[in-house]
């Protein structure tokens, strides 16, 4: 193994220290009064415009571990692992143009922070609130994880770890994420909209610089298709079938599809997703968005396409254990082929674009525990300062579990928990987005759903075993019963889990079951900024005691 | 328009219709993966498949910018006076 790459390192930690003193001045950006609130701390006032939210909506839906996993599926099994991220991220924009204002305007009116406050408000039911909270929790932990794993790839790469002393190890992983959780503890959400900024800058120009100039150094992108249709429908001697997919065939379109859409509506359930959204200045500033972001998904096609240029280049992903990983290939492929400087600033993109995200989920997380558990469950009456604190401190319970998460168990354990937490997350879209439209389902209806909806999708999930390691969880696409095709295994949960609300209402509406009480109108699905009939709370206008 | 008037106000349906339909163009193109799972027409080195997608990022972002378009005319601001 190659030693330390020393020139690519001091480039690195210069980035890193630059969004390091961002982040701990960001508390001073368009200061508020007092930081002692969700509305400043976890949504950074709801005061960002059309560009900030573009940089902060760009920097937390397009993750480091999506700049790793997206060309490494691309690598290993080609263009249905890797390449539906393409239509997926397309089509995300229509379908969140659809929901997302609505769930803007309900918010502002009422100030919502999460979901689960909106669910709460719209069914009256704590105990679907309950639920929509803790699967945003679960499904987001483990994604925070994921972001730690990002950053390991590019460190590893670089040449750091692998001194068989398991604490020098990790220490910059853990030096890199205390001062995160520094940072977000004393700025919340400005400070990832702050390094926002520098994060997609980087991005860009590490993806534009590498798509240019790398193809001609295997000998064109003609060249880079035939290797990777070479190496696609070469037969694996371990399962005698293709290694992978270079173009989908006839049997796979039903998984290209599912995979697309079952994600894109699952994207914006998440918290982090939900705070970047009601962080936005007015109604239509993530439709405005709607129409900018995909920038950010031509990107992430042409990184996606890296994966099968480091086939061409004949990159070996090989980690400091000696083993290969798939995970290695895209800073591999940098580290190869790049100047040591210009490798630096590469590795600096990918470990920064974990940050932004990171901190967004840390702060979601703890947004949802705050006002969803502890204010709901725990201290009915807590004042925003007493929310403000809470959720910082959860923010950093969040990152510290995460950074346990992966300093002491196998890598895959995230990456399967990541594979559940989609699946599961999608389960609370009906109480989310049929909310924002109707009341016809009912608040136990939707619950009954939602848990057959998590128990189906985790037991079919764990009944996918890899061909070659025997190892459950083997991957996001399982047989649709009555359709009969191979299908993304969330969409085929969430069919059953609006089957089963839907049965459920009827029933219950047959034996007059009460339901909850609605505070929302209809008028609150269209609210505006500046609305007048935005609700404050009344210790608003007093004194801080 | 009068402070008063804050909730749901006049909409235009037919335009609101055209927008739903402009938001369904690339949902149902990209879904349609039998359209472009193949590889000629090769361009610039490109299968069909790949560069189709990449296409659908500038279509995609038309759609909702009209449909935005729509949407504004269609539900004018309802602003209230209060502030």
């Amino acid at each position: 193994m190659i030693g330390v790459n020393y020139t690519a390192l001091a480039v690195l930690v210069g980035l890193f220290l630059l969004v390091t003193v961002m982040g701990f001045w960001a508390s001073n950006w368009r200061r508020p009064k007092d930081l002692e609130s969700l509305d400043e701390w976890g949504l950074g006032g709801r005061t960002f415009g059309v560009w900030i939210t573009w940089f902060l909506l760009g920097g937390d839906l397009y993750t480091a571990y999506t700049f790793v996993a997206v060309p490494a599926a691309m690598f290993a099994t080609g263009a249905v692992a890797g390449f539906f991220a393409v239509p997926y991220t397309i089509i995300l924009y229509p379908v969140i143009f659809i929901y997302m204002a609505r769930l803007w305007s309900v918010s502002y009116r009422h100030g919502y922070v999460t979901a689960a406050d909106f669910v709460r408000g719209r069914y009256g039911s704590r105990e679907l609130a309950l639920a929509v909270s803790v699967t945003g929790i679960l499904a987001t932990m483990p994604y925070i994880a994921l972001q730690l794993v990002g950053i390991q790839a590019v460190l590893e790469v670089a040449g750091l770890g692998g001194t068989g002393n398991v604490f020098m190890n990790d220490l910059p992983l853990l030096i890199a994420f205390t001062l995160l959780a520094a940072y977000t503890y004393s700025a919340g959400l400005r400070a990832p909209a702050m390094i926002a900024f520098v994060k997609d800058t980087l991005i860009y120009l590490v993806i534009l610089v590498a798509i240019v100039y790398l193809p001609s150094k295997v000998g064109g992108w003609a060249n880079v298709f035939e290797a990777a249709r070479q190496k696609m429908t070469a037969v694996n001697p371990a399962t005698g079938a293709p290694i992978g997919v270079f173009i989908p065939a006839a049997q796979s379109y039903w998984a290209y599809a599912t995979l697309a859409l079952g994600s894109a509506m699952a994207l914006f359930m998440y918290p982090h997703s939900i705070t970047a959204t009601l962080s936005s200045r007015s109604r239509n500033t993530i439709r405005h968005n709607a129409t900018i972001l995909p920038a950010y998904s031509f990107v992430l096609g042409l990184l996606a396409l890296l994966g099968w240029v480091a086939i061409a280049a004949g990159t070996k992903p090989i980690g400091l254990d000696g083993k290969p990983n798939a995970q290695l290939v895209i800073p591999q492929l940098f580290e190869d082929y790049f100047p040591a400087w210009f490798a630096g600033v590469a590795f600096a993109a990918v470990a920064i674009g974990a940050l932004v995200p990171a901190a967004i989920m840390s702060i979601a997380a703890a947004n949802t525990f705050t006002r969803n558990i502890y204010r709901e469950w725990i201290k009915p009456h807590a004042t925003h300062a007493q929310e403000a604190n809470v959720s910082k401190i959860v923010s950093l319970v969040v990152k510290g579990f995460a950074l346990v998460f992966v300093l002491t168990l196998d890598k895959q354990n995230a990456i399967n928990f990541q594979l559940l937490g989609g699946i599961w997350i999608l389960q609370t879209f009906p109480a989310i987005v049929f909310g924002l439209y109707t009341r016809w389902f009912h608040g136990w209806g939707l619950l009954a759903g939602w848990a057959v909806g998590m128990a189906y999708g985790t037991m079919t999930a764990y009944n996918v075993v890899n061909p070659v390691t025997g190892n459950h969880f083997g991957g996001s696409l399982a047989m649709i019963p009555v359709i009969g095709e191979t299908g993304y295994i969330a969409l085929t949960a969430f069919a059953l889990n609006v089957l089963i609300a839907a049965v459920v209402t009827v029933v219950l509406d047959v034996v007059k079951a009460p339901r909850g009480r609605d505070e929302t109108t209809a008028g609150c699905y269209l609210a505006d900024e500046g609305d007048p009939r935005v609700e404050k709370r009344v210790e608003h206008t007093l004194p801080a005691i | 328009m009068g402070s008063s008037q804050i909730d749901v106000g006049t909409t235009n349906k037919p335009l609101m219709a055209a927008a739903a339909v402009l938001l369904m163009i690339p949902i149902v193109g990209l879904l349609w993966v039998g359209s472009y799972a193949r590889v000629e027409p090769v361009v610039a080195g490109f299968p069909f498949f790949i560069w189709y997608q990449f296409l659908w990022v500038f279509l995609c972002s038309a759609c909702t910018a009209a449909a935005l378009r729509l949407i504004k005319i269609a539900r004018p601001r309802r602003r209230g006076d209060g502030r």
